[in-house]
Protein backbone atom coordinates (compact mmCIF):
# COMPACT_ATOMS: atom_id res chain seq x y z
CA UNK A 1 0.00 0.00 0.00
CA UNK A 2 1.25 3.45 -0.85
CA UNK A 3 2.09 5.97 1.82
CA UNK A 4 -0.53 8.59 2.60
CA UNK A 5 0.09 11.83 0.73
CA UNK A 6 -0.92 13.82 3.81
CA UNK A 7 2.23 12.70 5.59
CA UNK A 8 4.56 13.72 2.80
CA UNK A 9 7.67 11.79 1.82
CA UNK A 10 9.54 10.01 4.59
CA UNK A 11 13.02 11.36 5.28
CA UNK A 12 14.83 10.57 8.50
CA UNK A 13 15.06 13.71 10.65
CA UNK A 14 18.79 13.46 11.20
CA UNK A 15 19.34 13.17 7.45
CA UNK A 16 17.16 16.22 6.89
CA UNK A 17 19.29 18.19 9.34
CA UNK A 18 22.48 17.06 7.64
CA UNK A 19 21.17 18.11 4.23
CA UNK A 20 20.09 21.51 5.49
CA UNK A 21 23.55 22.00 6.90
CA UNK A 22 25.24 20.88 3.68
CA UNK A 23 23.08 23.28 1.67
CA UNK A 24 24.12 26.15 3.92
CA UNK A 25 27.84 25.54 3.81
CA UNK A 26 27.67 24.81 0.08
CA UNK A 27 30.75 22.70 0.53
CA UNK A 28 30.72 19.31 -1.10
CA UNK A 29 31.01 16.86 1.72
CA UNK A 30 29.77 13.30 1.70
CA UNK A 31 26.76 12.81 3.96
CA UNK A 32 26.76 9.46 5.72
CA UNK A 33 23.47 7.84 6.49
CA UNK A 34 22.00 4.54 7.61
CA UNK A 35 18.53 5.59 6.62
CA UNK A 36 17.95 3.52 3.49
CA UNK A 37 14.20 3.98 3.74
CA UNK A 38 14.40 7.74 3.29
CA UNK A 39 12.99 9.05 0.08
CA UNK A 40 15.17 11.19 -2.18
CA UNK A 41 13.75 14.70 -2.16
CA UNK A 42 14.63 17.53 -4.57
CA UNK A 43 16.82 19.15 -1.90
CA UNK A 44 19.26 16.27 -2.15
CA UNK A 45 19.97 16.69 -5.86
CA UNK A 46 23.64 17.39 -6.39
CA UNK A 47 24.72 16.01 -3.02
CA UNK A 48 26.71 12.87 -2.55
CA UNK A 49 25.16 10.65 0.07
CA UNK A 50 26.94 7.63 1.46
CA UNK A 51 24.28 5.00 2.05
CA UNK A 52 24.98 2.10 4.37
CA UNK A 53 24.44 -1.32 2.85
CA UNK A 54 24.87 -3.25 6.09
CA UNK A 55 28.62 -3.43 5.73
CA UNK A 56 30.00 -0.25 4.25
CA UNK A 57 28.87 3.11 2.93
CA UNK A 58 28.17 3.31 -0.79
CA UNK A 59 28.53 6.84 -2.16
CA UNK A 60 25.54 7.83 -4.24
CA UNK A 61 25.61 10.97 -6.32
CA UNK A 62 22.01 12.12 -6.44
CA UNK A 63 20.75 13.23 -9.84
CA UNK A 64 17.40 14.69 -10.78
CA UNK A 65 16.08 11.40 -12.11
CA UNK A 66 16.43 9.75 -8.73
CA UNK A 67 13.91 11.97 -6.95
CA UNK A 68 11.09 9.85 -5.59
CA UNK A 69 13.17 6.72 -5.15
CA UNK A 70 14.46 5.51 -1.80
CA UNK A 71 18.13 5.83 -0.88
CA UNK A 72 18.43 2.09 -0.27
CA UNK A 73 17.67 1.33 -3.91
CA UNK A 74 21.09 2.67 -4.85
CA UNK A 75 23.16 0.71 -2.37
CA UNK A 76 22.82 -3.02 -3.10
CA UNK A 77 22.99 -5.24 -0.03
CA UNK A 78 23.97 -8.45 -1.75
CA UNK A 79 27.08 -9.34 -3.68
CA UNK A 80 26.72 -11.99 -6.33
CA UNK A 81 30.00 -12.90 -7.99
CA UNK A 82 28.59 -15.64 -10.22
CA UNK A 83 28.52 -19.40 -9.83
CA UNK A 84 31.70 -21.48 -9.44
CA UNK A 85 31.29 -23.12 -12.84
CA UNK A 86 31.15 -19.86 -14.73
CA UNK A 87 34.53 -18.60 -13.59
CA UNK B 1 -12.69 -4.04 -42.14
CA UNK B 2 -12.08 -2.18 -38.90
CA UNK B 3 -8.66 -0.63 -38.71
CA UNK B 4 -7.81 1.32 -35.58
CA UNK B 5 -4.39 2.64 -34.56
CA UNK B 6 -2.71 0.72 -37.37
CA UNK B 7 -4.11 -2.61 -36.23
CA UNK B 8 -6.62 -4.83 -38.01
CA UNK B 9 -9.23 -5.88 -35.51
CA UNK B 10 -10.44 -9.48 -35.68
CA UNK B 11 -13.79 -9.36 -37.44
CA UNK B 12 -15.51 -12.33 -35.88
CA UNK B 13 -15.00 -11.36 -32.24
CA UNK B 14 -17.23 -9.39 -29.89
CA UNK B 15 -16.49 -5.69 -29.67
CA UNK B 16 -14.99 -5.73 -26.17
CA UNK B 17 -12.59 -8.50 -27.06
CA UNK B 18 -11.77 -7.12 -30.48
CA UNK B 19 -10.61 -3.81 -29.06
CA UNK B 20 -8.18 -5.53 -26.70
CA UNK B 21 -6.11 -6.56 -29.75
CA UNK B 22 -4.78 -3.00 -29.65
CA UNK B 23 -1.71 -2.72 -27.43
CA UNK B 24 -2.70 -0.45 -24.57
CA UNK B 25 -6.39 -1.30 -24.58
CA UNK B 26 -7.45 -3.94 -22.09
CA UNK B 27 -10.83 -5.20 -21.03
CA UNK B 28 -11.55 -2.20 -18.81
CA UNK B 29 -10.67 0.47 -21.35
CA UNK B 30 -12.49 -1.48 -24.07
CA UNK B 31 -15.62 -1.54 -21.91
CA UNK B 32 -15.38 2.17 -21.14
CA UNK B 33 -14.81 3.04 -24.79
CA UNK B 34 -17.82 1.10 -26.00
CA UNK B 35 -20.04 2.46 -23.25
CA UNK B 36 -19.03 5.99 -24.11
CA UNK B 37 -19.62 5.42 -27.82
CA UNK B 38 -22.97 3.83 -27.05
CA UNK B 39 -22.15 0.57 -28.81
CA UNK B 40 -23.18 -2.73 -27.28
CA UNK B 41 -20.31 -4.93 -26.14
CA UNK B 42 -21.99 -7.95 -27.67
CA UNK B 43 -21.91 -6.66 -31.24
CA UNK B 44 -19.23 -8.26 -33.39
CA UNK B 45 -16.50 -6.11 -34.85
CA UNK B 46 -17.68 -6.92 -38.38
CA UNK B 47 -21.12 -5.46 -37.56
CA UNK B 48 -19.78 -2.03 -36.63
CA UNK B 49 -20.70 0.69 -39.08
CA UNK B 50 -17.99 2.82 -40.59
CA UNK B 51 -19.11 5.76 -38.50
CA UNK B 52 -18.77 3.75 -35.32
CA UNK B 53 -15.29 2.62 -36.27
CA UNK B 54 -14.37 6.19 -37.02
CA UNK B 55 -15.76 7.34 -33.68
CA UNK B 56 -13.82 4.69 -31.74
CA UNK B 57 -10.64 5.50 -33.61
CA UNK B 58 -10.96 9.16 -32.75
CA UNK B 59 -11.69 8.44 -29.10
CA UNK B 60 -8.66 6.19 -28.82
CA UNK B 61 -6.50 8.76 -30.52
CA UNK B 62 -7.57 11.48 -28.10
CA UNK B 63 -7.69 9.66 -24.81
CA UNK B 64 -5.33 6.72 -24.94
CA UNK B 65 -1.68 6.14 -25.54
CA UNK B 66 -1.49 3.01 -27.66
CA UNK B 67 0.82 0.85 -29.76
CA UNK B 68 4.18 2.37 -30.72
CA UNK B 69 3.89 5.44 -28.56
CA UNK B 70 3.06 3.40 -25.47
CA UNK B 71 5.77 0.84 -26.21
CA UNK B 72 8.41 3.53 -26.47
CA UNK B 73 7.19 5.11 -23.25
CA UNK B 74 7.58 1.80 -21.43
CA UNK B 75 11.04 1.34 -22.91
CA UNK B 76 11.99 4.84 -21.80
CA UNK B 77 10.94 4.27 -18.21
CA UNK B 78 12.92 1.03 -18.13
CA UNK B 79 15.91 2.85 -19.55
CA UNK B 80 15.57 5.55 -16.90
CA UNK B 81 15.66 2.88 -14.19
CA UNK B 82 18.77 1.36 -15.72
CA UNK B 83 20.51 4.70 -16.10
CA UNK B 84 20.13 5.73 -12.48
CA UNK B 85 21.38 2.30 -11.39
CA UNK B 86 18.70 1.71 -8.80
CA UNK B 87 17.79 -1.79 -7.67
CA UNK B 88 15.05 -2.23 -10.24
CA UNK B 89 17.34 -0.95 -12.99
CA UNK B 90 20.02 -3.44 -12.06
CA UNK B 91 17.50 -6.29 -12.16
CA UNK B 92 16.44 -5.16 -15.62
CA UNK B 93 20.05 -5.10 -16.76
CA UNK B 94 20.71 -8.57 -15.48
CA UNK B 95 17.49 -9.94 -16.94
CA UNK B 96 16.22 -11.12 -13.58
CA UNK B 97 12.79 -10.63 -12.01
CA UNK B 98 12.33 -7.05 -10.82
CA UNK B 99 9.66 -7.36 -8.17
CA UNK B 100 11.30 -9.56 -5.58
CA UNK B 101 10.30 -12.99 -6.85
CA UNK B 102 12.44 -16.00 -6.01
CA UNK B 103 15.18 -16.97 -8.44
CA UNK B 104 16.41 -20.19 -6.86
CA UNK B 105 13.81 -21.96 -8.98
CA UNK B 106 11.35 -20.70 -11.57
CA UNK B 107 11.69 -17.11 -12.88
CA UNK B 108 12.04 -18.69 -16.32
CA UNK B 109 10.10 -15.92 -18.06
CA UNK B 110 12.84 -13.45 -17.23
CA UNK B 111 15.83 -15.76 -17.31
CA UNK B 112 14.91 -17.54 -20.54
CA UNK B 113 15.45 -21.17 -21.38
CA UNK B 114 17.28 -23.30 -18.83
CA UNK B 115 21.04 -23.36 -19.23
CA UNK B 116 22.17 -26.75 -18.01
CA UNK B 117 25.40 -26.72 -16.05
CA UNK B 118 27.61 -29.63 -17.01
CA UNK B 119 28.72 -31.95 -14.19
CA UNK B 120 26.63 -30.18 -11.64
CA UNK B 121 26.78 -32.43 -8.60
CA UNK B 122 23.49 -33.96 -7.52
CA UNK B 123 22.71 -33.32 -3.89
CA UNK B 124 23.29 -36.59 -2.06
CA UNK B 125 20.64 -37.50 0.47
Amino acid sequence: MARSIRKGPYVHHSLLAKIAKAKESSKKAVIKTWSRASMIIPDMVGETIAVHNGKSFIPVYVSENMVGHKLGEFAPTRTFKGHAGNR
Amino acid sequence: MARIAGIDLPRNKRGVIGLTYIYGIGRTSAKNLLAKAGISEEIKVSEWSNDQVQQLALMIQDEYKVEGELRSEVQLSIKRLMDIACFRGIRHRKGLPVRGQRTKTNARTRKGKRKTVANKKKVTK
